[in-house]
């Protein structure tokens, strides 16, 4: 990290910076933003908003059956809850007919409240309770390598699907008629929110993380008119937000992940407004 | 691109299909040659849709599609285009003409800069369609004409053995659906390709198509429009048609 530590230093010039805690968030923050705006693109377009906050919700039964268990790993029991749980719910969709959302629902509340009741029959819960709002300054050198790994997974996985991913998600039959497999890039694209989510659920909170996924992208679609500026702006957005979040939370004593969500949202706002003037109504 | 020989032939074979106890289709069978319009007719539930959805691939099905040239007699992998009745659009998407044709026919990915060999490739097809100046415009802010021809050029490249069409001129006014049959009559003519078009609107059927299937759940009636249109079969269905 020490390289990485000095150029950050000569960057950024704050007092702030003195503080190892305060690298290691705005390092985190700079690798994961980028991942959240991407992913995000194609969760709204796909209006799967309500699927990633299921996702997160699923978090706390993941880490209630992980302590039942007796994982010591949190991160390890988490995610691979998250993606038994995510590919459930994609095939249950898949296979009925009532409205996704409802389905979704059911799925998620059932996870909030399974995991609730473990972790207070365990008597776990004080120990946990700090997943739902998220602590980003306690963030690891071991946390960050993680999520610098996930970041490079899913680029790569971007790079390669992104064409058939936006297809699937303008007519499923119509990817499928041009040889894509629908089902298994669906599924993929699911694991990999199922991963960022977890991996960074530990600092941004189970209450907010859907925040960071939908609200660039949404701001982004405001006023974007092709692909290429949607995902430039989700990601300027991300960044933007992650970075001066951090830094008013810093100053004025406010956690950063609600201070990170507050920027974004005031961007979505402005975006709104600015979409009003450009494309009209 | 290869005129329509009449040598190519489509072979739908024993297509059926279940959902749990349901019989959606049963040992439904078509043939057909390149150059001609199929229309399949049937009332809403008759199981068009899967029909569409079990030649693509798209649902589990038994029986299989075999097309041959009959030209040499083999038997080759067939290559299907196919237009969808509507896509998931809302006004001002971010998603450009551009961007849904290059993610059809490329794996270059949208989001990175255009790819300028591809841009021209794109519109040039376009223009077949009369759609070239519509590449940069978002597909919500299309009209239901325009948003038809895209995803026809769409379809038609590259040419395909079997070019299928669902419910295409749903929601379309008089001169879109006229300019819409214009097009098939066109593919149908210069290109080396078989269309199957699912439709409710009897009329036009009866007006352009070679061929008319009557499906419901299974084939019922097939033949001319004339045959078709005439038979029991369809009265039982459709009653008495002007």
């Amino acid at each position: 990290m020490g390289v990485i530590d000095s150029i950050l230093e000569i960057i950024l010039p704050f007092e702030f910076m003195n503080y190892e805690f305060m690298k290691n968030a705005l390092i985190a923050l700079v690798l994961i933003a980028p991942i959240f705006a991407i992913l995000g693109t194609m969760i709204v377009n796909n209006k799967m908003a309500f699927f990633s906050d299921a996702l997160g919700h699923s978090a706390l039964t993941g880490i209630a059956l992980g302590s039942l268990i007796g994982i010591t790993n949190m991160n390890i029991g988490m995610i691979i809850f998250a993606i038994g749980f995510a590919l459930l719910l994609n095939h249950v969709k898949n296979k009925t007919t009532y409205g996704a959302d409802t389905i979704i629902s059911v799925f998620s509340s059932i996870a909030i409240a399974l995991g609730l009741a473990i972790l207070a029959q365990t008597g776990n819960f004080n120990q946990y309770s700090s997943y739902l709002v998220g602590d980003i300054l306690s963030i690891s050198d071991l946390e960050i390598l993680y999520v610098f790994i996930i970041a490079i997974v899913v680029i790569v996985f971007w790079y390669f699907s992104f064409n058939k991913l936006n297809l699937i998600s303008i007519n499923t039959t119509l990817a499928k008629s041009r040889g894509i497999k629908t089902r298994k890039i669906d599924n993929i694209f699911s694991i990999l929110i199922a991963i960022v989510v977890m991996i960074s659920i530990r600092w941004i909170g189970i209450l907010l993380i859907n925040s960071l996924l939908i609200l660039p992208a949404a701001s982004s679609r405001n006023i974007a008119k092709n692909m290429r500026w949607y995902h430039l702006y989700a990601v300027i957005f991300s960044l933007f937000s992650g970075i001066a979040g951090l830094i008013t939370s810093y100053y004025f004593n406010i956690p950063t992940g609600p201070m990170i969500v507050i920027i974004s949202g005031v961007i979505y706002f402005i975006t709104l407004v600015v979409k009003g003037k450009i494309k009209g109504k | 691109m290869e005129k329509a020989c009449g040598l190519h032939c489509t072979k739908i074979n024993n297509i059926g299909v279940k959902i749990g106890n349901d019989v959606i289709l049963k040992d439904v069978s078509i043939h057909i040659h390149c150059g001609e319009l199929s229309v399949i007719i049937g009332r809403n539930g008759a199981g068009k849709t899967t029909l569409l959805k079990a030649i693509l691939g798209e649902i589990d099905h038994t029986g299989d599609i075999v097309f041959t040239d009959q030209k040499d007699n083999i038997t080759k992998k067939i290559k299907i285009g196919y237009v969808p009745q509507s896509i998931n659009i809302e006004r001002h998407m971010p998603t450009s003409v551009y961007d849904l044709f290059a993610s059809s026919i490329s794996n270059i990915p949208v989001f990175l800069k255009k790819d300028n060999k591809l841009y021209k490739e794109i519109k040039e097809h376009l223009k077949i369609f009369g759609a070239d100046d519509l590449i940069d415009k978002s597909i919500g802010d299309l009209s239901g004409g325009e948003l038809q021809r895209v995803l026809i050029a769409i379809a038609t490249k590259p040419t395909p053995n079997l070019l299928i069409l669902d419910e295409p001129v749903s929601g379309m006014d008089r001169n879109g659906i006229k300019d819409f049959y214009s097009i098939i009559n066109k593919l149908k003519t210069e290109y080396d390709m078989s269309i199957i078009l699912v439709s409710h609107d009897l009329d036009l059927a009866r007006k352009y198509a070679d061929k008319v299937i009557l499906l419901d759940k299974e084939v019922i009636k097939e033949g001319t429009p004339d045959d078709v249109f005439k038979s029991l079969e369809f009265k039982n269905r459709f009653g008495e048609l002007n």
